[in-house]
Order: structure tokens, then C-alpha cells, then sequence
């Protein structure tokens, strides 16, 4: 029977993502970008959609909210999958207020105005059925997944805006977004790169190597170094793991550092991010960081191997996304179009 | 140096050489070298008559129609002479010594003979000429030496890569630098290393040298030259086996131990001026294998000063023991002393329950915790460690055998940790005149870092360390240390291994950087607690006590 066959089928792929994401946070680092996380997920959610049994709104949402939260538990530093979900929710919500008309459509928002008025907005429970729901989300699932698509491609092409010609930039570790930006940027003009290596896992090798093979002239430094040639340095560009709801980084650790130089140098600190990075966490006072052990020195020694860094938004200048710049104060206003603020727990 | 009759060849030349090798050395000892100077000059008027067939031959070179008595005539002290004179006539001084390199070359020779006329001149008509503390630079590569003002210090060699000049003439001035043998014909040179890998072009004026090429390999068999003890210091130095600012220091003050000890004096020559010339190579020699540092230099300095001040009726024996003596004593007052007194102050700035913050492994912060734990503290350590030396893990081995707790991060991670800290113990290489800090690189970022999160910064740092230069960033005057050490195997690949067969590609180590004054809380000294901006106030009381 398709029924059966489709739903096995679909809880099949549902674990084997959940079992690729246990796997590509317990090892030695990141196996896949974000962006293919983000990808994979709406993909995953776009198959849900298609082949899980629902027949309102509602039930779809419900679906897909408790896939995503054991999406999210199986690798909590992931946001990208996080994030996702409550884009394909407020997708949901979209298409399924569109469809019952347009009252709602022109402002989702909760204004102060809207609830003094109408007050019985959130009890819009989305049990209405509407037989084109289902295309219809699956359609603007397809057009998230375009958008996905050209993140990498929208930001490089901004490049030339922000560089220019014997340009000495600075980079931390690894960022794929980052790359593309220097080597567009690399075609026209002529500048000169700095990366940080980022130890211990020292992704800013690669990093170098690759631009370095684009024809960029390229200097690897230590972490140790960064201050000291801070004072060289006319722009910071780097890329982040996830873009919090105020404007702040969780980034790959030693990025703080950087951008506490960049600031007593008041150098520009540029930070490329598509926007599927965004999320609306705030930072979490127990910070969590992945614990690796790194080096066994002596048993009586505490190692802290923290991953990611915090970085506090009065330290960046400018987030370059696939929609254009934005300052880090206007990210908040950007978060509210993405996602619907009753998703922000899932 | 030989007796200049042996050299023969541009006497003149050599006289500037060694001005050079001179000004090299001493170039912070205004004081020091006039007074030298005066006594040299005493002595000469006392063995005029000796030394008649040797002045004849240092008349060719500056000009001497003027009394040659007045010249001192030994080899050595002639080239002081030109160099060291206190202002005399305004010498076209273009003060700046970058520019007007080569063709100021032969004006500076020019510059050279009229000056030593003067001197001449001037000595003969003036037994003293007063305590100037001018400094004229003596006869560098690249400018006209300034008479006028002692502002501009001569630009050492190991900033002036980019130069090729000033590498010519330090290939020459290596040449030349043999020690006093009695048998010329083995010109048994030092070596001269050469660059290693791409430099990066923001660091093209310093060397860059792989430790898998070092000097020990250039030398010839046997090498007479230099002593074994200083052979195996250099091979030391260069491979990493001694590092850290005091072992350096202590390592070359047993090493010259040695070598007075080895020392005997040539007949006709003084104790006083030929040890000291035969100490040049071993210097330039150590220099090559890796630059000295501000420890060094004034170790050095005050060797020297030692050697100097002999007087002249003293027996062999006894001068040699009464240098020993005095480095024995230098080694007791500067470093163990003053790390005695370095830890009883500090101590009382160490509470219970703290959590303290060190970097790498400076011996007198080690030292400093050691004691407090001794004396019961309560605290614990966070020790901060970071590529490609790892010098932290000495440390820990270190603090960890004690038996105090510690925790080891990378340097990436100090602003993680840095909210538990409070207080940042740091070791300094060297204090500049202008308050700066110069320590191993990543210590300026965790003073930055540290004064984000309000954490008071502590430097420890003995006053012999202290430094006349000034600097305000960490790329005019540094160490490049070898490229390849960057080079990492991760998950079983190694990004970097090929980067030389990348034309765009360069890899950076630097060793030193500069922190400025204000992210420093406190300086602990052998002489009490000073704020940063103070170090040119301690330079000063220590110059005028000398």
C-alpha cells in the first residue's frame, strides 16, 4: 500500500537525518555546512509535508513540531535545522491565512494596536481544511529551498561593494560563505587576505590553502598573532555559526578575541551571514560549549576545549546576507519577518 | 682584530667595521664609552712610544697630519675614537638613518677621517672633554653618523633585511671578525645565515631562518674562532633548547664564564681591550644563531663595562677571577635576588580564593606561584597555552608537580574563560622606554581581553630587562620564527605541507609582540610596584648609578 510504504519510507529518512546529525556533532568537527543542513532539513520537511497524513494546518504544524524537536535535541548546536522548522511553520501559517482570506494577511505581526482591537488573534487554532494547502506549502517550500540555494552565490556577489583595492582583510577559521565573497571579490581587485589559523582544529589552513589557490595572496598567522597584526588590518570579514535574536554571534571560538582587537583598532568587523542563520535565541547565561579533549597532558588537569564563542553585537559593523546589509540593530526586525514569534520555542 | 699591519687592505675600512661592530653593542653606553674613551686616551699618551710603529700605520687611515699620539693607537680603540666623539663640527648629519644609503657610503668614509682628525685635534688640544653623553652614531651602513644630537641610535642590522647593502656589509664584518690569532692565514670566518622560505612582505626587513639550517652546519672544522662553549650555546639558542628571556641570559653569562676562563692573554696586549675584542665574534656569532634579546644586550653591556674597567697593573689571575666574580654576582643581584624580591611582593597580591591567569611559561611567574603556594594561598591556576610553541604544557608539568590545580585552555578560548579570572599574572622579554611590554606574541591579546572583562594584568619583570628602545607595534623590531612549525596534521591531512610550492602563500610566526601601557594594571620589580609609564624613570636612577 502507498499509505504504509510512504509513511515507513518517510520515518526511515526522518532517522537517518537524526542519526547524520548525532554523528556530525559527536565527532572530530562539523562533517557538513550549514547551509547543506539547511537543505537537507527543508527537504526532509518538504517530504513531510508530502507524504505525512494531516489534514489541517494544524495537524501539519503539530507533525512538524515535534519532528523538530527531537531534530533539535539529536544535535542542539545545529541551529540551522532549528531554524528552518520555524520558517516552514510560518510558511504554514502564511499559505494557510492566505488561504482563508485576507484579513490577516497584510500584517502577521502582534502590534500593541492589534491587541487592544482584536484580541482573539492567537486563537487561530488552523483547523480549517483547505484542499490546496498542501500545494500550496509545498510550493513555497520549493521556493525556500531556491532561496537556499543562492544564499552563497547573493553574498559573493556584494563582494565588490566592500572591498577594495589593496585591502588587507582579516579571517578566523573556516567559513565556506567567506571564501566565496574573497574569491568573487578576488577576480576584479587586488588585496591581501590574513587568516587566523583557529586552533585546535586549525580550519583556517584549509581556508588559507584554498584562497591561496584562487591566486589571493594569503598569510596564515597563529591565534596568538591576531592583536599583534590587528594594527595592519583594514577590514575583519568573517562568517558565524548562528546569528542571535540580538544581533549578536555564536561563532567558531577566538572570534571574540578578534573582534575585541578589531574594535580597540576600530576596525570594520564585517560578518557574512545568509539569513537561515538567523535564529531567535538569545544567548543561553549557561553557556554550553562542546567539551573536546583535546590533550592529555596529566589526568590532574581540567582541559576546557570550548567551540564556539559569544560575541556581543556592539562589536560587529555590518551582517552581509543574501538580502543585502543590514546593522546588527536591525536584525531583530528582520526576525520578525522570518519567523512567527509563537515558533520561537518550538 | 688582528693588528691592523696583518690586515692590511683599507685600514680605514676596517676601522669602520669595527665602529660599526662597536656602535652595534654599545649603543645604549653613551656614558660608558666616553669614559672608556678618556682612559684609552690616557693610557695611549702613557705608551706612545710603544706603540709608534702601530700609529704609523693608523695614520694612513684618517688623516693624521694632526698628532698621532692623540690617536690611541691600538686597533681597537681607533675606531672608538671616530665614532665616539662627542659633537664636534656639524657634521652633515641627515639624522635619519634610513635614507642615503650607498652613496653616502663613501661620504661617510670621508665622514670618518675628518671626524678622527678632529679628534685628533681635539684630544691633544683637551686632555677631557666633558661628560657630553652625546652619542654620535658611530659610522653606520647607512647614514652619515650624526655628531650633533644622540637622538638617532644606530638601526641594528637584524631590522635592515630588506637591505642589501647592510647584508653586504655584514657579510664582510662577519669576514673579518676573527679572534685574535696568532696565525692569521686560517681566516676562519663566521658564517652568515641566509633566509629561509617567503616572507611575508609586511616583515621583509627581519630574517626568517629555518631550524633545520643551522649555522653549526656552516662552520668549518676546526673552528678555531669561536669557543666550543659558545658553539654549543649558539646551537642552543637556535634549535630552542634554551628559551625564555632569563635561561638565555644565564646560559650566556656561564658560557663567557667559561671563556674568560679559557683566556689567556696575548703578550703585548691588554686584558681589558682584548678580551673584549675577542668577544665580538663570539657575539656576532650568537646573534646569527638567534638575535639577542634585551637580557642579553645588557648582560652584555655590563660584561664589557667589567672588562674594561680593569686597570691595566692587574695580573692575569686575578683579573680573570675578579670577572668571574662579578658575573656570578650580576647573575645573583639581577635574576635570583630580584626573583626573591619579585615573589615577596607579589605574594601580597595574591588572596585566597583566587583564580589567576598566567601565559605560557615565564620562569619568574612560575617561580612567583610556587612560592605563594609554598606559603599557603589558596588559588588556582588557568594556565593559557597557544600554537605552534605550546610553551603552556611546561608550565603546567611545572605548576602540576607542585601540586596546584590548574586548568590549561588555548589561547582561542581566553574569552570564554576569562569570567572566572581575577587577576593575569603575565611575564615580560623586555620593558620599553615608552611603557610598552614586550613579551612572547598573544600577550597583548590577553591583556586586551583581560581589560574587556576588567581583570586587573600584573607584569612581573626584573629591571635588568629593561630596555632604552621604544616601539609602539610589533612589526618594526621582531623575531620571525620558522615558518614551518605552523605546519599541523589534522584528521590526517596536513593543509600546509606543501606552502612553498604556493606562490601566494605565506605562513607567519612571530615570536614577540608589544603591549601597549594601558591594558597593564601593575609592573612588579626588584624595586617595588610601578605603573607602566614609570620605566624611563628606573632607566634613568640606574644609568646615573652607574
Amino acid at each position: 500500500m502507498p499509505g504504509p510504504d510512504k509513511e515507513t519510507d518517510l520515518t526511515e529518512r526522518i532517522e537517518a537525518f537524526l542519526s547524520d546529525l548525532k554523528r556530525g556533532g559527536s565527532g572530530t568537527g562539523p562533517l557538513r555546512g550549514s547551509a547543506e543542513t539547511a537543505r537537507e532539513t527543508t527537504a526532509l520537511l518538504r517530504r513531510i509535508t508530502a507524504q505525512a497524513r494531516w489534514s489541517s494546518a494544524g495537524d501539519l504544524m503539530e507533525i512538524i513540531r515535534k519532528e523538530g524537536r527531537r531534530m533539535t535535541a539529536a544535535q542542539p548546536s545545529e541551529t540551522t535545522v532549528g531554524n528552518m522548522i520555524r520558517r516552514v511553520l510560518k510558511i504554514i501559517r502564511e499559505e494557510y491565512a492566505r488561504s482563508r482570506g485576507s484579513s490577516e494577511e497584510t500584517d502577521q505581526q502582534e502590534s500593541l494596536h492589534k491587541l487592544l482591537t482584536s484580541g482573539g488573534l492567537s486563537e487561530e487554532n488552523f483547523r480549517q481544511h483547505f484542499a490546496a494547502l498542501k500545494a500550496n506549502v509545498i510550493e513555497a517550500i520549493n521556493e525556500l529551498l531556491t532561496e537556499l540555494e543562492g544564499t552563497t552565490d547573493n553574498i559573493a556577489m556584494q563582494a565588490l561593494e566592500h572591498i577594495h583595492s589593496n585591502e588587507v582583510i582579516m579571517t578566523i577559521g573556516r567559513s565556506r560563505t567567506v571564501e566565496s565573497f574573497l574569491k568573487d571579490a578576488a577576480r576584479k581587485r587586488k588585496f591581501h587576505v590574513i587568516v587566523a589559523e583557529c586552533a585546535p582544529f586549525c580550519q583556517g589552513h584549509k581556508m588559507a590553502t584554498s584562497l591561496s589557490e584562487a591566486g589571493i595572496e594569503t598569510t596564515v598567522i597563529a591565534d596568538a598573532a591576531i592583536f599583534a597584526v590587528m594594527s595592519r588590518v583594514n577590514k575583519v570579514i568573517i562568517g558565524t555559526q548562528t546569528v542571535l535574536a540580538n544581533g549578536g554571534l555564536r561563532a567558531v571560538n577566538g572570534t571574540h578575541t578578534l573582534a575585541l582587537a578589531a574594535k580597540h583598532h576600530s576596525t570594520p568587523l564585517i560578518v557574512c551571514a545568509p539569513m537561515f542563520k538567523l535564529s531567535p535565541q538569545v544567548r543561553r547565561l549557561t553557556n554550553e560549549p562542546d567539551f573536546y579533549n583535546f590533550c592529555e597532558i596529566l589526568s590532574k588537569v581540567n582541559v576546557h576545549c570550548p567551540v564556539f564563542d559569544y560575541v556581543p553585537p556592539e562589536l560587529i559593523t555590518l551582517f552581509i546576507s543574501n538580502i543585502g546589509g543590514h546593522a546588527p540593530s536591525y536584525i531583530y526586525r528582520l526576525m520578525s519577518e522570518l519567523y512567527h514569534p509563537e515558533d520561537h520555542e518550538l | 682584530m688582528a693588528d691592523s699591519g696583518e690586515t692590511g687592505g683599507p685600514v680605514k675600512k676596517d676601522g669602520i667595521q669595527q665602529a660599526k661592530t662597536e656602535g652595534k653593542e654599545l649603543t645604549k653606553e653613551e656614558k660608558q664609552r666616553l669614559r672608556k674613551e678618556k682612559k684609552q686616551q690616557k693610557k695611549s699618551k702613557e705608551k706612545k712610544d710603544e706603540k709608534a710603529s702601530q700609529e704609523s700605520e693608523k695614520e694612513k687611515k684618517p688623516v693624521s697630519s694632526a698628532s698621532p699620539a692623540s690617536q690611541p693607537p691600538t686597533q681597537p680603540i681607533t675606531p672608538k675614537a671616530p665614532s665616539a666623539v662627542p659633537t664636534l663640527v656639524p657634521v652633515p648629519a641627515s639624522e635619519t638613518p634610513a635614507p642615503a644609503d650607498k652613496p653616502a657610503k663613501s661620504k661617510a668614509e670621508m665622514k670618518a677621517e675628518r671626524r678622527a682628525r678632529q679628534e685628533a685635534e681635539r684630544a691633544s688640544k683637551q686632555g677631557k672633554k666633558g661628560e657630553v653623553g652625546q652619542q654620535a652614531a658611530p659610522g653606520k651602513p647607512k647614514a652619515p653618523p650624526s655628531e650633533l644630537q644622540p637622538v638617532v641610535k644606530r638601526l641594528p642590522e637584524h631590522v635592515q633585511v630588506d637591505n642589501p647593502e647592510v647584508l653586504k656589509k655584514l657579510a664582510k664584518k662577519l669576514e673579518r671578525q676573527q679572534t685574535p690569532e696568532y696565525n692569521a692565514a686560517t681566516k676562519v670566518k663566521i658564517p652568515l645565515r641566509s633566509d629561509y622560505g617567503y616572507k611575508v612582505s609586511l616583515f621583509s626587513h627581519l630574517h626568517q631562518y629555518s631550524r633545520k639550517a643551522p649555522l653549526t652546519q656552516q662552520l668549518s672544522i676546526p673552528s678555531t674562532v669561536i669557543h666550543p662553549a659558545i658553539v654549543r650555546l649558539g646551537l642552543q639558542y637556535s634549535q630552542g633548547i634554551v628559551a625564555g628571556s632569563n635561561a638565555r641570559s644565564v646560559a650566556l653569562l656561564h658560557a663567557f664564564k667559561q671563556v674568560i676562563r679559557d683566556y689567556t692573554t696575548p703578550p703585548n696586549e691588554e686584558l681589558s681591550r682584548d678580551l673584549v675584542n675577542k668577544l665580538k665574534p663570539y657575539i656576532s656569532f650568537l646573534n646569527q644563531c638567534r638575535p639577542l634579546s634585551a637580557s642579553m644586550g645588557n648582560a652584555i653591556k655590563y660584561i664589557k663595562k667589567e672588562i674594561s674597567n680593569i686597570p691595566s697593573q692587574c695580573k692575569e689571575e686575578e683579573a680573570k677571577s675578579k670577572l668571574l666574580n662579578c658575573i656570578d654576582r650580576y647573575i645573583d643581584e639581577k635574576i635570583n635576588l630580584a626573583a626573591k624580591a619579585i615573589a615577596k611582593s607579589s605574594i601580597e597580591k595574591i588572596s585566597d580564593g583566587d583564580v589567576i591567569l598566567v601565559y605560557g611559561c615565564s620562569s619568574l611567574v612560575n617561580h612567583i606561584l610556587c612560592e605563594a603556594f609554598e606559603k599557603n594561598r589558596k588559588f588556582r591556576v588557568i594556565v593559557v597555552d597557544s600554537r605552534p610553541r605550546l610553551e603552556g604544557r611546561e608550565a603546567l608539568r611545572r605548576l602540576v608537580q607542585r601540586g596546584i590545580s590548574c586548568t590549561y585552555v588555548l589561547i582561542s578560548a581566553v574569552s570564554y574563560i576569562l569570567p572566572e579570572v581575577s587577576k593575569v599574572f603575565l611575564g615580560a622579554h623586555a620593558l620599553l622606554a615608552n611603557g610598552y611590554v614586550m613579551s612572547r606574541v598573544g600577550t597583548s591579546q590577553i591583556a586586551l581581553v583581560a581589560k574587556a572583562f576588567n581583570v586587573p594584568v600584573l607584569v612581573c619583570c626584573e629591571t635588568y630587562k629593561f630596555c632604552e628602545r621604544v616601539q609602539t607595534d610589533s612589526f618594526v623590531s621582531n623575531e620571525l620564527d620558522d615558518p614551518d612549525d605552523l605546519i599541523v596534521t589534522r584528521k590526517g591531512k596536513t593543509q600546509l605541507e606543501h606552502w612553498q610550492e604556493v606562490p601566494s602563500l605565506g605562513l607567519l610566526n612571530l615570536v614577540y609582540d608589544v603591549t601597549p601601557p594601558d591594558f597593564v594594571d601593575l609592573v612588579i620589580t626588584d624595586l617595588g610596584m610601578i605603573p607602566c609609564t614609570s620605566v624611563p624613570v628606573v632607566l634613568r636612577v640606574k644609568n646615573v648609578d652607574q
